[in-house]
C-alpha cells in the first residue's frame, strides 16, 4: 500500500528545503551572537530580504538582482540594529523586537503601494526565481539501488541557494574557530575588555558580525520568496526567524551541530505537511498541532539543560562600555 | 550625579522620541503617496470623534493596559517577558472554561470567577518560563517567545479537537451562556444619562483594567515586595546580599505579569467574543512592550500610551477603510515607537543629558 522507499524521499527532500532558510538564518545568528549580539530579528530580516528580493525579481526579471536587493534589505536592518545596540548601546532584545514589527509593517504597506494586490507581489516567472539544479552524475548514478534515487530525489535537484547554504556551515566553522577574523569574533563575544585590550576594535568586530548576519539573512529571505515559494506573502516566513533562533540554541552556537539542528527542525515541517503519512506508518494520528510546537518544546528542554546545558557567549546582550 | 531634572527624563525624553517616531510615520505615509495630515485628521475622527470611536478606542486601550502593565511588571525585575502574548491566550482559555462550564447567575460573579480562571492560567504559562530562569538559567526572552507558540499550537489543537461545538466549523468554542455576558460602556452609562453607542465593544473589564493600574501602582512602590522587585531589578548581587531571595522575586513578577497579561482576555474574550477564538489577541502582548517602554513601566504612563495606541489602532482600522492605506501602518508605527523609546533611548537621552549639564552650569 505504503512505497517507504518514495514516502522517504519525498520528505527527505522536501527537509532539504524546507530547512535551508533555517539553517541560513541560523547561521546568519550564530555569527551575530558569538560577537555579542543578541539577534531576536532575524525574523524581520528574513521578511523584508524575501519582500525586496520577490520585487526586484519580478520588475526586473533577473532572479540575481533580486537576490542582491534581499540582502541589501536585510543589511540595512541589520546596520539599524548594530546602531541601536552597538553604537547607542540600547538594549539588543527591543531592537530585535522593533525590527521585527517594522519589517512586519513596511514590507506590506510597500507591497501595497509598489503592486496593490493586497500587500503581495505578483507571482514570479521563470527568470525571477532560481531554478532547480540537476547535479552531474545523476543518470549515471540512477541505476545503482538506493543511492541512486536518493541522490536524485534528495540530493540533486534544488536550487543554487540550498548548495550555499550547506556550503556555508564548513566556510562558518572554518572562519570562526581557523581565523584570526573568527577567534576575535568569539573573544568579542567573550570577553570584549581583553580584545579592546589587545588594541582590536571591539565596535569594529561588532560591526562586521552584525553586516554578516544580515547577508546571511538576506539569503534566507531571498530563498523563500525566489527559491522555496514564487513571490512574497504577507508574514510569509511565519516564525521560521524563532525557530532559527531555537535551532541556534539547540546547536549550542557551533555550526556543525547548527546543521543538524536546522534539518530536525525542516524533517519535523516537512512531516507536519504529510499527515497522511504519518498516520499511513504508525497506525495512529499525531497532531499536526503537536509537530508545529515541537522545535519550540525541544528548545526548551535544551535551555532547561535537561539534556545537555546550551551556554551562550558570556557577553551576551551587553553593550561595551571602555573603561576611563 | 543627577544629570537631568526628573521631568525631563519622564516626559520630555518620551515625548522627543514620540515625536522623531511620528515624524518618521508621516515620512513612510508620504512614501507610499498618502497624503499624512489627510490621514491624521481621518484618524482623530474616526477614533475620537463620536462615542462609537471611542468605545473602539478605550476597548482597545483596555487590551494595552492589561498587556502593558504586565510588561511593566516584569521590567521593574529586570526581567523581559515577551510571553504576554502566549499568557493571554492562556488567560483566554481560563475564561473560556469557566464561562462555559460553570453555571453562573449573573455577570458580576462571573466576572469574579472569569479573572480568577484567566489570572490563573497566565500566570501559571508564566511560571514556567520563570522557573527554568530562576533556577536552570535558560534565558527568560527565549522561553518566553517559545512559549507564545506552544500556547498557540495548545489552543489551536483545543480549539479544533477538543472545545468545537459539534457540527462548526471555525476553531473557535460554543458560545458563552447569557449570564455572563459583560454590560458594555452603553448600558453602564445609560443610568447616569450619558448616551453612549450601543454598538461599540467597550465594557465593563476598562474598569477592572484602571483598577488593576492601581494595584500594580501599590504594589511596587507601596509594598515591600514592589521594593523587593525594584531592588532586585536595579541589581542582582546588591538585592542578594540585602537577603533578597531571587528565585522567590523572579518568580512572582513574572507570575503577577502573567495573570495580568491573562486578564486580557476579559475584555476580548468574555467583553467582545463573548467565546473563544483562535486569534483574540491580535498581537496585544506585544503591543505592551510599546506601551510599556513609551510608559517607563508607570502605571499612569502606561494609562496614557495605552489610549494612545487604542487610539492609533482605531483611527487605522477606519483610515484601512475608507483610504488605500492598510491597517499594518500601525504596525509600522509601533515599530518605530519601540525603536525610539527603547532600543534607541540613548540617542535621545544623550544629548539632551550634555544640553542640561551646559545649562546646568552656566546657573552653578
Amino acid at each position: 500500500m505504503f512505497d517507504v522507499l518514495t514516502d522517504l524521499l519525498t520528505v527527505l527532500d522536501s527537509t532539504m528545503r524546507l530547512s535551508t532558510p533555517l539553517l541560513l538564518a541560523c547561521l546568519a545568528g550564530l555569527f551575530s551572537e558569538r560577537a555579542g549580539i543578541f539577534d531576536i530579528g532575524l525574523e524581520g530580516k528574513m521578511l523584508a530580504a524575501a519582500f525586496f528580493s520577490a520585487a526586484f525579481a519580478y520588475v526586473t526579471g533577473n532572479v540575481w538582482l533580486g537576490l542582491a536587493a534581499g540582502i541589501g534589505a536585510s543589511m540595512l536592518l541589520s546596520l539599524l540594529h548594530g546602531v541601536a545596540s552597538i553604537t547607542f548601546r540600547g538594549n539588543q532584545l527591543i531592537s530585535g523586537v522593533a525590527i521585527n514589527f517594522l519589517a512586519a509593517g513596511m514590507t506590506v504597506l510597500i507591497a501595497q503601494s509598489w503592486f496593490k494586490q493586497g500587500g503581495r507581489t505578483p507571482a514570479l516567472l521563470s527568470g525571477g526565481r532560481f531554478e532547480n539544479i540537476t547535479l552531474p552524475f545523476t543518470d549515471a548514478l540512477s541505476v545503482v539501488p538506493i543511492i541512486g534515487p536518493f541522490y536524485k530525489e534528495v540530493v540533486s535537484g534544488h536550487t543554487i541557494l540550498v548548495y550555499v547554504a550547506l556550503m556555508m556551515v564548513p566556510l562558518t566553522w572554518w572562519v570562526l574557530f581557523r581565523t584570526r577574523f573568527g577567534l576575535r569574533l568569539r573573544a568579542v563575544g567573550e570577553a570584549p575588555e581583553a580584545v579592546d585590550t589587545a588594541g582590536v576594535s571591539v565596535i569594529g568586530m561588532r560591526y562586521s558580525a552584525v553586516i554578516i548576519c544580515g547577508v546571511l539573512c538576506g539569503i534566507a529571505g531571498a530563498y523563500m520568496a525566489t527559491g522555496l515559494q514564487a513571490g512574497f506573502v504577507k508574514d510569509m516566513t511565519a516564525g521560521r526567524g524563532y525557530i532559527a533562533l531555537a535551532a541556534l540554541i539547540f546547536a549550542k552556537w557551533r555550526p556543525w551541530y547548527a546543521l543538524s539542528s536546522c534539518l530536525l527542525f525542516g524533517f519535523l515541517q516537512a512531516v507536519a505537511l504529510r499527515p497522511d503519512l504519518i498516520k499511513g506508518y504508525l497506525g495512529f494520528e499525531v497532531q499536526v498541532q503537536l509537530l508545529d510546537a515541537l522545535p519550540y518544546i525541544l528548545t526548551v528542554v535544551i535551555l532547561a539543560g535537561f539534556v545537555g546545558k546550551a551556554i551562550p557567549p558570556r557577553a551576551g546582550g551587553e553593550p561595551y562600555v571602555k573603561e576611563r | 550625579m543627577q544629570k537631568m531634572p526628573v521631568w525631563a527624563d519622564v516626559i520630555l525624553i518620551p515625548l522627543v522620541s514620540l515625536l522623531l517616531a511620528a515624524l518618521l510615520s508621516a515620512a513612510v505615509i508620504v512614501g507610499i503617496g498618502e497624503d499624512p495630515q489627510a490621514a491624521l485628521k481621518l484618524m482623530i475622527s474616526g477614533a475620537l470623534g463620536s462615542t462609537y470611536g471611542w468605545g473602539y478606542t478605550l476597548y482597545y486601550a483596555t487590551n494595552f493596559i492589561f498587556t502593558g502593565l504586565a510588561v511593566s511588571v516584569a521590567f521593574h525585575a529586570k526581567l523581559f517577558n515577551i510571553g504576554g502574548e502566549g499568557q493571554a491566550m492562556l488567560g483566554g482559555l481560563g475564561v473560556a472554561l469557566v464561562a462555559l462550564y460553570i453555571p453562573w447567575p449573573h455577570w458580576s460573579f462571573a466576572l469574579i470567577g472569569c479573572t480568577i480562571g484567566a489570572a490563573l492560567l497566565g500566570a501559571a504559562w508564566a511560571y514556567i518560563p520563570a522557573i527554568l530562569q530562576a533556577k536552570r538559567g535558560s534565558h527568560i526572552v527565549i522561553t518566553t517567545i517559545m512559549f507564545n507558540f506552544i500556547a498557540f499550537a495548545l489552543l489551536n489543537y483545543l480549539l479544533v479537537n477538543v472545545m468545537r461545538p459539534a457540527g462548526s466549523m471555525d476553531p473557535a468554542t460554543a458560545s458563552f451562556p447569557e449570564a455572563t455576558h459583560l454590560p458594555t460602556l452603553h448600558m453602564l452609562l445609560e443610568p447616569l444619562g450619558i448616551k453612549f453607542s450601543k454598538a461599540a465593544p467597550a465594557n465593563v473589564s476598562l474598569v477592572f483594567a484602571l483598577l488593576a493600574a492601581v494595584f500594580v501602582w501599590l504594589l511596587i512602590w507601596r509594598t515591600r515586595l514592589g521594593y523587593e522587585i525594584r531592588a532586585f531589578g536595579h541589581s542582582e548581587s546588591a538585592a542578594r546580599y540585602a537577603g533578597i531571595n531571587p528565585v522567590r522575586i523572579t518568580v512572582i513578577a513574572m507570575m503577577v505579569s502573567g495573570a495580568l497579561a491573562g486578564m486580557m482576555s476579559l475584555n476580548t474574550t468574555m467583553g467582545e467574543g463573548e467565546r473563544l477564538i483562535l486569534n483574540s489577541t491580535e498581537g496585544a502582548g506585544f503591543i505592551g512592550i510599546a506601551v510599556a517602554l513609551m510608559g517607563r513601566s508607570h502605571p499612569v504612563g502606561v494609562v496614557v500610551a495605552s489610549i494612545l495606541f487604542g487610539f492609533l489602532y482605531q483611527g487605522g482600522a477606519e483610515l484601512a477603510l475608507w483610504t488605500s492605506i492598510p491597517r499594518d501602518l500601525i504596525v509600522v508605527i509601533q515599530a518605530l515607537v519601540i525603536l525610539f523609546t527603547g532600543a534607541l533611548d540613548n540617542m535621545v537621552r544623550m544629548p539632551l543629558e550634555r544640553l542640561f549639564l551646559m545649562f546646568g552650569r552656566k546657573e552653578g
